[in-house]
């Protein structure tokens, strides 16, 4: 059994949605994507299936609704509006991305959404319901420009453009505030059998993921700046990331500061026979004999601190180099040093930790006889496994069968 | 009234990857008890002794940071190398309906109190672990921060400029995203319990999390075997797979200053070169085929109008035509400038003990019947061990007070 079965979620899909359904499919739920009939133009998205444009082959569909069944509604019908109306009599979830642009039609909250008391309705919008804003345009690019995450990112050089980071991030965050909304007002209707409106802003949500370039400015004023491959700072700080030997890049992570690791990264010097390549490594064994950790902060007034830190940062840069960055990657966590090698999404999927958790999981494509490998889910429920999803839906694919069971429970209901 | 206020949570979870989720559990009502270590005075995690400070005090108590990713918590303080420390957790896990944390993998086992611990002291307990690699594979023992999870899930690669050095994300974008996942964890397992009774194990691993979030990227390689790394791939700020053109964050007037703009369709693009109004944007860029095609002229073309243009003045103006822009906000622009972020209440100010009134990250949803409250400051170290060991658990005062002495608390 999974953690959500039984829960009807319907999607009234988008970009903005999407993603919000893909977290409900992996859970368990029961997902019934509504789609216009002739598809959800999420359907037109590159890339496609051989790189030949399809309505059935857009692989951002594939990888959003995959796990969904799909209905077509003409929302601009009244009989369509009617049909939508009662498949939120059976429904639990809802996950629009439309807000108050749905009232005109009375299919918004207001008119569709109070008269369901127990209905938890979640709409993710660019920014909330009821901003000035509502009907500004926005893509993933506008929206992590305008709400912090790309002003840290990008090079030291700044006549270079701050960097988007790509996979439509603002719509995966949120995404992932609208399920901790839903599944929030789950456990209050679990308690007391009501459900509610879960508002969820997605510019809001960029602007709380900016993770220290955000509390400096709220607690000291201070504006971190962005630098190449590590944190935006409010002044200019060491390198962490290296260009390796095989031309790739890995990044350091944190300097080590307790005497004992020093000690073991002199020894791994030693091991690799790099002792004489690095005449500072005396002061990784002055590191290794100090009683106390080294405090970052006596940099600036303790010379000594300052050159043991150096040594540090120069002995792990030149191990760096002399390795390709994935071995590099695996011998300094080995060694007891976090560290990471810059990987692709697609070699990420190929890396043994991630084959070895399961993450790939098969699903199959019947009408194309292939079955392909798909990203999993980020955790294990050991009691209510995740789902290993059926592909993505045809357009309305799913229709009668929907109404089908509709029409059925409310002749059981009737009754 | 909470939406959670019925849910108790023993919280291990420190930094922003394990207090991040917390924080929004306790926004929502449930009482959540935040154990640390008073041998270290709570050290381990790093937030309690980093800046930012609010002025030139320094100490466990005094850091921003820490303080933001624990307002509405309640703090106790448990030694766990001595025998009374460890009754008195398991008496907390006893009347606790969920124990969250974000240790290395098997910290918390070697402690004592792993799952089949957990679940002795209480049977349908929740237990959410959450760490870079998970408790399971062969890089379970591997260590993580924010980066180096971004490095190894594929997020700082396609962040970059094409055959250059990646920019990578300039901030833990991933000690969020494992928050998201985790407080998500939580919360599918309550459902789960809700319905069957039953409590389980939830074992989080950021870096698969942070795979998640590239779906697509994964399935151009599984289906059409086409890899990122590719020469004049990645470039961050081009549409993921060129659905859109123009798509670019191009230099506007002032000291680096930048200003994003996308064309979603050829109506966007229609209005953006009547703005424009530049001789230069004809027909060779009317459809979406073509402006891929002359990309790199349409970007230059964009960047020289736009380098003439107040940032802001620029964005008004292109949104009201339609298309899709942002000025790149700074801090300071996005956080104290933005009347819609006023209104929505995002940055909420909580009155610290020590720190006076100090300015929070409050949450990006509102809920109808059961909205969040940020009223309360993160807990100083041990702050609540009376109200929790006394008043909850049943400890006499004179007890808790030898404890203290004895350094148990």
């Amino acid at each position: 059994m999974t953690a959500l079965s039984g829960l009807r979620v319907v999607q009234l899909v988008d970009e903005r949605t999407i993603d919000a359904g893909r977290l409900l499919v992996e859970l368990g739920a029961d997902v019934i994507v509504v789609e216009p009939p002739g598809g959800s133009s999420l359907r037109d998205q590159p890339p496609f299936l051989d790189d030949d444009p399809g309505r059935e082959r857009s692989l951002r569909w594939w990888a959003g609704a995959v796990g969904t069944r799909s209905i077509t509604v003409d929302l601009e019908t009244p009989q369509g509006q009617a049909t939508f109306a009662e498949l939120l009599d059976t429904t639990d979830v809802l996950l629009e991305g439309q807000g108050h642009a749905l009232d005109p039609a009375g299919l918004g909250w207001d008119t569709l959404g109070r008269a369901r008391p127990a209905l938890i309705w979640v709409s993710i919008t660019p920014f909330g319901r009821d901003s000035r804003r509502a009907g500004d345009p926005a893509t993933d690019l506008t929206l992590l420009s305008g709400g912090g995450p790309v002003w840290n990112c990008g090079y030291s050089d700044h006549s270079l453009p701050p960097i988007r980071g790509k996979g439509n991030q603002a719509f995966n965050v949120g995404a992932l505030y609208g399920i901790i909304g839903a599944l929030t007002a789950l456990a209050h209707r679990d308690h007391t059998g009501r459900g509610q409106l879960v508002d969820v802003n997605i510019n809001a949500a960029c602007n709380v993921t900016g993770d220290h370039t955000t509390y400096y400015w709220l607690i000291s004023q201070i504006i971190m700046k962005r630098q190449t491959g590590r944190h935006a700072g409010m002044t200019p700080t060491a390198p962490v990331q290296v260009l390796c030997a095989d031309g790739r890049y890995a990044t350091t992570g944190v300097l080590p500061h307790k005497p004992a690791d020093f000690g073991r990264l002199h020894a791994w010097l030693e091991e690799l026979g790099f002792l004489d390549r690095l005449p500072d490594a005396v002061f990784l064994q002055i590191g290794a004999a100090r009683t106390t950790p080294v405090d970052t902060a006596d940099i600036g007034k303790d010379p000594e601190t300052a050159a043991i830190l150096a040594a540090a940062r120069d002995a792990m840069f030149l191990i760096a180099s002399e390795l390709p960055a994935y071995d590099y990657y695996l011998s300094s966590q080995e060694h007891g040093f976090p560290a990471g090698a810059v990987v692709s999404p697609d070699e990420a999927f190929q890396d043994p930790q991630f084959l070895a958790r399961g993450f790939a999981v098969e699903v199959e494509h019947p009408d194309l006889a292939r079955t392909y490998r798909y990203p999993g889910a980020p955790y294990i429920f050991h009691a209510s496994p995740c789902t290993t999803p059926t592909r993505a839906p045809h357009i309305g694919e799913h229709r009668e069968e929907v109404l089908a069971d509709l029409n059925h429970r409310k002749a059981t209901n009737n009754a | 009234m909470g939406a959670l206020d019925h849910i108790r949570v023993c919280d291990f979870g420190g930094q922003l990857a394990g207090a991040g989720a917390t924080k929004l559990l306790a926004m929502f009502g449930a009482e959540v008890i935040r154990v640390e270590d008073p041998t270290n005075e709570g050290r381990w995690d790093t937030m309690r002794v980093v800046g930012p400070f609010v002025d030139e005090r320094r100490g466990v108590d005094l850091n921003g940071g820490f303080n933001n990713h624990n307002i509405h918590k309640l703090g106790v303080t448990l030694n766990l190398r001595t025998a009374e420390g460890r009754e008195l957790l398991e008496r907390l896990i006893s009347v606790s309906d969920v124990v969250t944390e974000n240790f290395a993998a098997g910290v918390l086992e070697r402690l004592g109190f792993g799952y089949e611990s957990l679940k002795r002291i209480r049977p349908d307990i929740i237990y959410v672990s959450n760490c870079g690699y998970g408790h399971t594979g062969p890089y379970r023992s591997f260590k993580t921060w924010g980066p180096i999870v971004q490095a190894v899930s594929g997020l700082t690669f396609t962040s970059g400029l094409p055959d250059s050095e990646p920019a990578g994300w300039g901030f833990s974008y991933m000690d969020h995203g494992a928050a998201a996942f985790m407080a998500i964890a939580v919360l599918a397992a309550l459902h789960h319990r809700e319905v069957t009774g039953e409590g389980q194990w939830v074992d989080l691993a950021s870096t698969t999390a942070g795979l998640t979030l590239q779906r697509t990227a994964v399935l151009d390689w599984t289906v059409n075997g086409r890899r990122s790394r590719r020469p004049g791939a990645p470039n961050g700020n081009r549409a993921d797979f060129a659905e859109m053109a123009p798509h670019g964050i191009y230099p506007a007037a002032g000291d680096d200053r930048w200003v994003a703009v996308a064309c979603r369709d050829d109506d966007d693009w229609v209005a953006l070169r009547e703005l424009m109004n530049d001789p230069a944007l004809d027909d060779r860029f009317a459809t979406l085929a073509d402006r891929l095609e002359h990309q790199d002229a349409l970007d230059e073309t964009i960047g020289r109008w736009m380098s003439t243009r107040e940032p802001h003045e620029a964005a008004h103006d292109l949104v009201t035509a339609g298309v899709p822009a942002s000025v790149v906000k700074s801090p300071p622009e996005r956080i104290d400038n933005d009347p819609d972020l006023d209104a929505w209440g995002l940055f909420p100010t909580v009155e610290h003990p020590l720190m006076g009134k100090v300015r929070v990250e409050g949450v990006p949803i509102h809920f109808s019947e059961t909205d969040w409250t940020a009223d309360k400051p993160g807990p100083l170290l041990g702050e609540h061990n009376e109200r929790i060991f006394v008043d909850l658990l049943g400890v006499e005062p004179a007890e808790l007070d030898r404890q203290h002495k004895d350094g148990v608390i």
